[in-house]
C-alpha cells in the first residue's frame, strides 16, 4: 500500500528468537484487585509527594500524589477505596526507595466524575462501533480489512468531524488534559509526556514507536490490533499539539497484521499526506529510541542531547492511546497493558490497574511450570528479576516474563570482539567487564560508559558468557557514586 | 597530611567499592529460599487482617505454586545465545580436519603421529598446570586447537621429541605463564613453533616431497627456499601448488583445501573473512610492486594456512574491525619484508607474532566512535 515504507537496516542489530506466544490472545482485563500499591515515582523525574492520609476515602482516577515539579506527573488511585497506608517500598526498576500509598479496595470501583471532551465524545461511540466490529474477539486478529463495515464514505465523514473537533481544542487545554492524566512514556522509559509536547523546539518529526523489539512481549502489539485507531486518534492530538512535518507509525516486520492495519486507517482517515507506517526490519534493539531515530529518519541523536534537540519527538502507541483515552473519556492513566508470558500454561495479555501486585496478575494463567524459576518484570532484555511477588505494575512494566533459571558459567573473555561489533551505542562491553572487575571504575567514563543505553546485546552474544550489563550497571552506580 | 587523608578516604572508598562490586556480580543469583517466600505472604497476610477483618476468608489458593519452589533472581539479560567459548573452539577445531586430512594425505603416518604428539601433549601439559594451579581444568577444546595448530606448521619428519617440546612450550610457556586462556598476548602455537625453529634451525628446515616415504629420502626445497629449482611448466606447479603436491609444513600445503576449511569458518561466523582477504591481498599487492611472481607469492609457504587460521585468532588480534584490518595488514607487510629482504625464506610465523606484539597498542588507539558522539573540537581548542 501507498502508505508503508520499507526500511533496510541503519544501525547494528541483533536477531534474537522472537517467541512472542501470547501474540494472538486477546487483551483481557483483569478483575479489580482488592489492593494496590502506587508507587510515588513511577516517571523519569521528581517523585511525587502524596496529598492523601491514612484513613482518606478515594475513588478510582482521583489524584492521590501531584508534584509541583515540571519534570512530574501526577498519580492518581486506581481502584476505590480507603488509604491504609502511606509507606516506603523498594522500587525493583531503580533499586532505590520511594514513597508509596497503599489503597485497599471497596470492591465497587466508584470513579470520579470524568469529563470527557463533548465535541469528541460522540464521534468516539461511533467509530468504536465500526471498528470493534472489525476485530475477530475470540482469535484476536483482525478481520479482512477491505471488508469493513459501514461504507468509506461515513467512516471519512467521522473522522473529519474528529479532526476537527480536536482541532477546536487549544494547545495548552490539551497539554493540561495529558498532565493531569498522569500520562508518561509507556515504553519503559516513562518521560513524562506534557514535558515532550510542552517544548518550544521545532520538532519537525513525530515517531509512533510500535517495534516492541524484546522477545516475548506482546503489549503493544494487542494494542496496536485492538485499539488501532485510538492509537491513530492519539497521534493525530499530539500531531496537533506540536505541529510537526512527517509522522512516522514505526512497526517491526514481524507484526505485518499491524502495518497493514495501520494502513488502511490512514486511508481510511485521509491523513496519508502527512502520517506513514514504516515497516522496520525485527532486529533488537530497535525500539530503542534513538536507534529507532535512526533508522527511520537516519538522524543520529548527539550523546547527552534529547531527540527533541534535533527535531524528533516519539512517543509509544500506548502513550498514544492513552492520550486519546484522556480526550475522549476522561479517564487518566490508571490501566495498563501488560503481557504475561514464558513458563506459564496461559500466556496472557491483561489490562491490568496500576499498583497491582504480580501475584494477582500470575495467579490466573493457569498452572505455572515451575522449577528453578525467574520472575521478570519487563522482556528477557533489560528487566528485572524480581524477589519478592507482591511488587507492584507501574506504569513502566508492559511484561511480566517467567523463565527457567539456567546458570551461565563465567569464563575468561576470549577477546572473540562480538561483544563489540554487536553494541548498538558502538562501545567496548569488554573493557568495561574488564576494569569493573579489578574496580577500576575511575577510567571508565573515558570509554563513554555513559553512552551505554543498558540493551544487553553484548552480554547476550558473550561466549564466555560473561554479564557485562551486571558489571556496567555496577560501574555506573559506583561512578554515580562518586560523582562523575 | 591532608593529602594522607585523601588517600586513605579514597582507599576505603575503593574497597567499598570493591564490596559492592563483589555483592552485585557473585550474589547475583540470589536465591530466596522458600521458608522466606511463606513468611513475606503469611507477613503479608497479617497486614491485611489487621486493616480489615472482613477479608480474613478470602485469598484463597492464589500463591498455590508460591511457597513451594525458591524464586531466583540475577541481573538483564534474562536470556542468552548459547554459542559458547568451546563450542567456538569445537567448530574451529572441525575446520581443522581439512588441512589434517591433507597433511595425512600427502605425509602419511609420520604426520599423524606428530599431529597425535603434539595435539596430546597440549592438552596434558594444560590439564597438568590447571591442577599444580589448583584451578578447574575446562575442556573447551583451545588447547587441542593450540596442538593441532602447532603440529599442522612443523615439517614432515619432525622428531616426536621435538614436536612435543614445541607443544608444551606453546602451553606452559606462551599460554599459562600469561594468565591462560584470554590472557596470552603470542599466539601459543606460533610461538611454540618460533621456539623451536630457533632450538633447532636444522630440522625445523628439513623439508621433504609429499608421498616421500624411504628411510634415506632427500631433503628437498620449499617453493620459497632458494635452492629451489623449477621444473616443467609454470601452471603445472601452480597447480600443484593449489593442490598440495609440493614439499612444505604438513598442514600448509593444500591451499585448496585451506580454502574449504575457510569457507567453513566463514559459515559458522567464527573468523573475520576481512582478515585473511586484507593479509593475503597485502603480500599479493606488494609483490606486484616488486615485480615478483604474485601467484607463487601467495600459493607457496605458510601464508594461506597463517591468514586464516592464525590472524584470526580472537586473544591475540585487536578486537575491532578495524583493529583487525590494520593487523592483517601490518602482517601482510612484514611478511613480504621478510621474505623479499630478510634471511629466512619464510615469515609468516614472525610476522603474525611481531603483529601480536602491536595488538596491545592498536586496541588502545582503535576505538569505535559511539552512537551519536561529536568531538567538541570548540572545547579541545579552548583548553589548549
Ligand atoms: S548493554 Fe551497553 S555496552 Fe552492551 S551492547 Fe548494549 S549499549 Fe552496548
Ligand atoms: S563477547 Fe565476551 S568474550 Fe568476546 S570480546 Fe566481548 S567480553 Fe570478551
Amino acid at each position: 500500500m501507498a502508505n508503508i515504507i520499507k526500511k533496510g537496516i541503519l544501525s547494528k542489530g541483533l536477531r534474537l528468537p522472537e517467541n512472542k506466544i501470547s501474540e494472538s490472545i486477546p487483551i483481557r482485563k483483569l478483575a479489580i484487585p482488592e489492593k494496590v500499591l502506587i508507587l510515588l515515582q513511577q516517571h523519569f523525574g521528581e517523585p511525587c509527594n502524596p496529598i492523601v492520609a491514612r484513613g482518606d476515602k478515594v475513588k478510582t482516577g482521583q489524584i492521590i500524589a501531584d508534584s509541583e515539579k515540571l519534570f512530574s506527573s501526577p498519580l492518581h488511585s486506581t481502584i476505590s477505596g480507603t488509604v491504609t497506608s502511606v509507606t516506603k517500598t523498594l522500587n525493583p526498576f531503580a533499586n532505590n526507595i520511594v514513597s508509596a500509598v497503599e489503597i485497599t479496595g471497596d470492591g465497587e470501583d466508584n470513579w470520579i466524575d470524568l469529563k470527557p471532551e463533548p465535541g469528541v465524545k460522540n464521534i468516539c461511540d461511533k467509530l468504536n462501533e465500526i471498528y470493534s466490529d472489525c476485530l475477530d474477539k475470540t482469535q484476536g486478529k483482525p478481520l479482512d480489512l477491505n471488508e469493513s463495515k459501514g461504507n468509506s464514505g461515513e467512516l471519512k465523514n467521522l473522522w473529519d468531524m474528529l479532526k476537527k473537533a480536536i482541532e477546536e481544542i487549544p494547545n495548552e487545554e490539551l497539554i493540561k488534559r495529558i498532565k493531569n492524566a498522569g500520562i508518561v512514556g509507556l515504553g519503559g522509559a516513562t518521560f513524562p509526556t506534557h514535558v515532550k509536547l510542552a517544548t518550544t523546539k521545532k520538532i519537525d518529526t513525530l515517531i509512533l514507536n510500535g517495534c516492541e523489539c524484546e522477545p516475548f512481549i506482546t503489549a503493544d502489539h494487542r494494542i496496536m490490533l485492538e485499539y488501532g485507531w485510538q492509537v491513530l486518534a492519539g497521534a493525530y492530538i499530539i500531531f496537533k499539539v506540536i505541529s510537526p512535518e512527517f509522522v512516522y507509525i514505526a512497526i517491526e516486520d514481524n507484526k505485518r497484521d499491524a502495518i497493514a492495519l495501520f494502513a488502511k486507517l490512514i486511508e481510511d482517515s485521509g491523513l496519508g499526506q502527512k502520517f506513514r507506517v514504516v515497516s522496520l526490519k525485527s532486529r533488537y534493539p530497535m525500539g530503542a529510541e534513538k536507534i529507532l531515530i535512526k533508522n527511520v529518519i537516519g538522524k543520529k541523536v548527539p550523546v547527552g542531547k534529547l531527540p527533541m534537540d534535533i527535531g524528533v519527538v516519539v512517543n509509544n502507541v500506548g502513550t498514544s492511546k492513552a492520550v486519546f483515552d484522556s480526550l475522549s473519556t476522561g479517564t487518566p492513566l490508571v490501566e495498563k497493558v501488560v503481557t504475561v508470558t514464558g513458563d506459564v500454561e496461559k500466556p496472557q495479555n491483561f489490562l491490568v490497574r496500576i499498583g497491582t501486585p504480580v501475584k494477582d496478575m500470575l495467579s490466573c494463567c493457569g498452572e505455572l511450570n515451575t522449577g528453578k524459576t525467574k520472575i521478570i518484570m519487563g522482556g528477557p532484555m533489560m528487566g528485572n528479576a524480581i524477589a519478592d511477588l507482591s511488587f507492584p505494575i507501574t506504569k513502566a512494566v508492559s511484561c511480566i516474563l517467567l523463565k527457567h533459571f539456567e546458570n551461565i558459567q563465567e569464563g575468561n573473555c576470549i577477546r572473540c570482539g562480538r561483544c563489540v561489533n554487536i553494541c548498538p551505542m558502538n562501545l567496548m562491553p569488554l573493557i568495561y567487564a574488564a576494569y569493573a572487575k579489578n574496580s577500576k571504575y575511575e577510567v571508565l567514563p573515558d570509554y563513554h560508559i555513559n553512552t551505554c543505553i543498558e540493551c544487553g546485546s553484548c552480554a547476550y552474544v558473550c561466549p564466555a558468557g560473561i554479564p557485562i550489563v551486571a558489571y556496567i550497571k555496577t560501574a555506573k552506580s559506583v561512578l554515580v557514586g562518586y560523582g562523575k | 597530611m591532608e593529602n594522607k587523608k585523601h588517600n586513605n578516604e579514597q582507599e576505603i572508598k575503593n574497597k567499598d567499592a570493591k564490596n559492592v562490586a563483589f555483592n552485585n556480580i557473585n550474589n547475583s543469583d540470589i536465591n530466596i529460599s522458600s521458608e522466606n517466600k511463606k513468611m513475606d505472604i503469611s507477613s503479608d497476610d497479617k497486614k491485611t487482617d489487621k486493616i480489615s477483618e472482613s477479608k480474613k476468608t478470602e485469598k484463597p489458593n492464589k500463591s498455590s505454586f508460591i511457597g513451594k519452589e525458591a524464586l531466583l533472581i540475577s541481573h538483564s539479560p534474562h536470556i542468552w545465545s548459547g554459542f559458547s567459548t568451546s563450542k567456538i573452539m569445537y567448530i574451529f577445531l572441525i575446520s581443522l580436519i581439512f588441512p589434517t586430512a591433507s597433511a595425512i594425505y600427502f605425509f602419511g603416518l609420520k604426520a599423524l603421529w606428530i599431529i597425535i604428539a603434539s595435539t596430546a601433549s597440549a592438552v596434558l601439559t594444560e590439564f597438568i598446570i590447571k591442577k599444580a594451579r589448583k584451578k578447574k581444568f575446562v575442556m573447551d577444546g583451545s588447547a587441542m586447537i593450540t596442538g593441532l595448530l602447532l603440529a599442522l606448521t612443523l615439517p614432515p619428519r619432525t622428531p616426536i621429541w621435538m614436536v612435543v617440546i614445541g607443544s608444551v612450550f606453546s602451553i606452559a610457556i606462551a599460554k599459562e605463564a600469561f594468565g591462560g586462556i584470554g590472557y596470552n598476548i603470542f599466539n601459543p602455537a606460533l610461538a611454540g613453533r618460533a621456539f623451536i625453529a630457533i632450538c633447532f634451525p636444522v630440522e625445523m628446515t628439513s623439508w621433504y616431497l609429499p608421498w616421500d616415504f624411504s628411510v634415506d629420502a632427500v631433503t628437498s626445497a620449499t617453493p620459497l627456499s632458494e635452492s629451489f629449482v623449477q621444473e616443467g611448466s609454470k601452471a603445472a606447479l601452480y597447480k600443484d601448488m593449489f593442490f598440495g603436491n609440493i614439499g612444505g609444513s604438513i598442514g600448509e600445503t593444500s591451499a585448496f583445501l585451506l580454502l574449504l576449511a575457510f569457507v567453513f569458518l566463514v559459515i559458522f561466523k567464527i573468523i573475520d573473512w576481512k582478515v585473511p582477504l586484507i593479509y593475503i591481498g597485502t603480500v599479493a599487492i606488494f609483490s606486484l610492486i616488486w615485480k615478483e611472481d604474485v601467484l607463487f607469492q601467495v600459493l607457496a609457504g605458510g601464508l594461506i594456512f597463517g591468514a586464516i587460521f592464525m590472524a584470526t585468532d580472537y586473544v591475540t588480534t585487536p578486537v575491532t574491525s578495524l583493529g583487525r584490518a590494520i593487523f592483517a595488514l601490518g602482517c601482510g607487510l612484514i611478511t613480504f619484508v621478510i621474505r623479499k629482504f630478510g634471511a629466512m625464506p619464510e615469515g609468516v610465523c614472525f610476522s603474525i607474532l611481531i603483529m601480536n606484539g602491536f595488538t596491545p597498542l592498536i586496541d588502545r588507539y582503535v576505538l569505535p566512535k559511539p552512537f551519536g558522539f561529536i568531538k567538541e573540537k570548540s572545547k579541545a581548542k579552548a583548553k589548549s
